[in-house]
């Protein structure tokens, strides 16, 4: 139940039918970072899957960069109410880095340079709805929106599309990561406003 | 639910509301609320504000000071429109990293840049006998929120330095000329990485993004240095 804010108008009427709930739509791109950027030379990039078995499969930038890539575009919406529509990227499918990937895990821990981590459903990873994306908007991914290279997972809010990620680790149960433990809904669903612990 | 108890002007463009709050449980300085306005259309519109006071058990009363940004939605209506006796919908305390804990014992930096100081000055207002450096970042003198409590504490709290740096006009008989903050303002007031301080930086993204890589370039340990930032890269 709301009340009516006494002299509130608001400015953006008909918000898109692409918005979801208790997002605004941005035309810059802001920056969500715990801490400093780390700077990654690519020649020291390194990006690796590791089972629940302790198999592990490492790719370097090279080796990674020569993997088919697609270009999507998607809308983003990040937790702190902004969303952005329209985004282009270019990167490696999922699916196609889980081809050879033997694993019983149902949730997938991603690890990023400087000890971010945060906690994803392995379905959501798969079936074209998640890259590695290592371009934004035809050019080299800045460090500071997480290049070289960053998880996207678009129908996520955007802390799960974590940057600077160098490791996806499987596990057979959920476990909170970074802003998942501090107060963070585990799932991060925008269109159920999934935004805290307890929505 | 809030009721406005009390509005205050910071500066020309920046205002601070006192909200009561009964059934607030407390709140750790760095942490934020979230606003959510509606019209009588029903139409909704949510930001989040970091709170600017340190949790007292005895008030029960939450203060958020809000910079009004020409093209904005919410915070016109809430340096212009509200007033004392509204009631405003809020959500929180929000958010579990960008804290400082009273608890530590670390030495603690702060550095602000504009209205980065909000969180900034909660951890100043809750801080016990914790040694903190705090550097403040502002255009110019009328920009600074907090200026006559900030003056204050810097002379009668022992254990608290606050460094200015005016990138745009300087107050009468500043000794330097305007200057934006480089390596060397906070290497001079901020605490050495030998002393192991945590470090908060908070404001407009390119201002954190810069001082984050000045702390790390300076010997920091990169995960004692907590940032927040708002606005575009």
């Amino acid at each position: 139940m709301s009340i009516i804010s006494r002299g509130f108008g608001g400015r953006r009427r008909d918000p898109s039918p692409d918005l979801p709930p208790g997002q605004y739509q941005a035309h810059d791109f802001p920056v969500l970072s715990a801490g400093p950027t780390p700077r990654i030379p690519l020649d020291r990039w390194q990006f690796s899957i590791l089972t629940e078995t302790g198999e592990e499969h490492t790719w370097d930038w090279k080796q990674f960069t020569a993997l088919p890539a697609e270009d999507v575009t998607v809308d983003i919406h990040c937790v702190t109410k902004w969303s952005k529509f329209g985004t282009g990227w270019k990167g490696v499918s999922l699916d196609t880095l889980f081809e050879d990937v033997e694993t019983a895990g149902d949730y997938v821990m991603a690890h990023s340079v400087g000890g971010y981590t945060t906690n994803v459903p392995f379905e959501d990873l798969l079936d074209g709805k998640a890259w590695i994306a290592y371009e934004y908007d035809g050019e080299p991914l800045h460090p500071e929106h997480g290049g070289p290279a960053r998880l996207l997972i678009p129908h996520l809010y955007f802390w799960k599309s974590a940057k600077w990620v160098d490791r996806l680790r499987m596990m057979h149960e959920d476990e909170p990561g970074f802003w998942e433990n501090a107060g963070y809904h585990m799932y991060g669903d925008p269109w159920q406003e999934q935004r805290y612990h307890g929505d | 639910m809030a009721t406005v108890r009390e509005t205050r002007e910071e500066t020309g463009t920046a205002r601070t509301l006192v909200l009561d709050i009964p059934e607030w449980a407390g709140h750790l300085p760095g942490q934020h609320i979230d606003i959510r306005l509606t019209a009588e259309d029903g139409y909704q519109a949510q930001r989040s504000y970091s709170i600017a006071s340190a949790w007292s058990a005895d008030s029960k009363t939450v203060e958020i000071s809000v910079q009004r940004l020409e093209d904005g939605e919410v915070s016109p209506y809430l340096t212009e429109v509200v007033e004392p006796g509204d009631q405003i919908e809020v959500r929180g305390p929000i958010g579990g990293w960008f804290v400082w804990r009273a608890e530590s014992t670390a030495p603690v930096t702060l550095i602000a840049g504009g209205s980065g100081i909000v969180p900034l000055m909660a951890m100043v207002r809750a801080r016990g006998r914790q040694l903190f450096r705090l550097i403040y970042a502002v255009r110019t003198p009328a920009d600074v929120l907090y200026a006559d409590e900030l003056r204050r504490r810097a002379r009668e709290d022992f254990g608290l330095d606050v460094h200015f740096v005016y990138s745009r006009e300087v107050p009468a008989g500043w000794p330097v000329p305007p200057q934006r903050i480089d390596i060397a303002v906070v290497n001079t007031h901020g605490w050495p990485p030998d002393f192991a301080p945590d470090c908060f930086v908070c404001g407009p993204n390119t201002f954190v993004e810069v001082v984050a890589d000045m702390l790390v370039a300076l010997g920091h340990d990169p995960a004692k240095v907590r940032t927040e930032r708002f606005g575009g890269a």
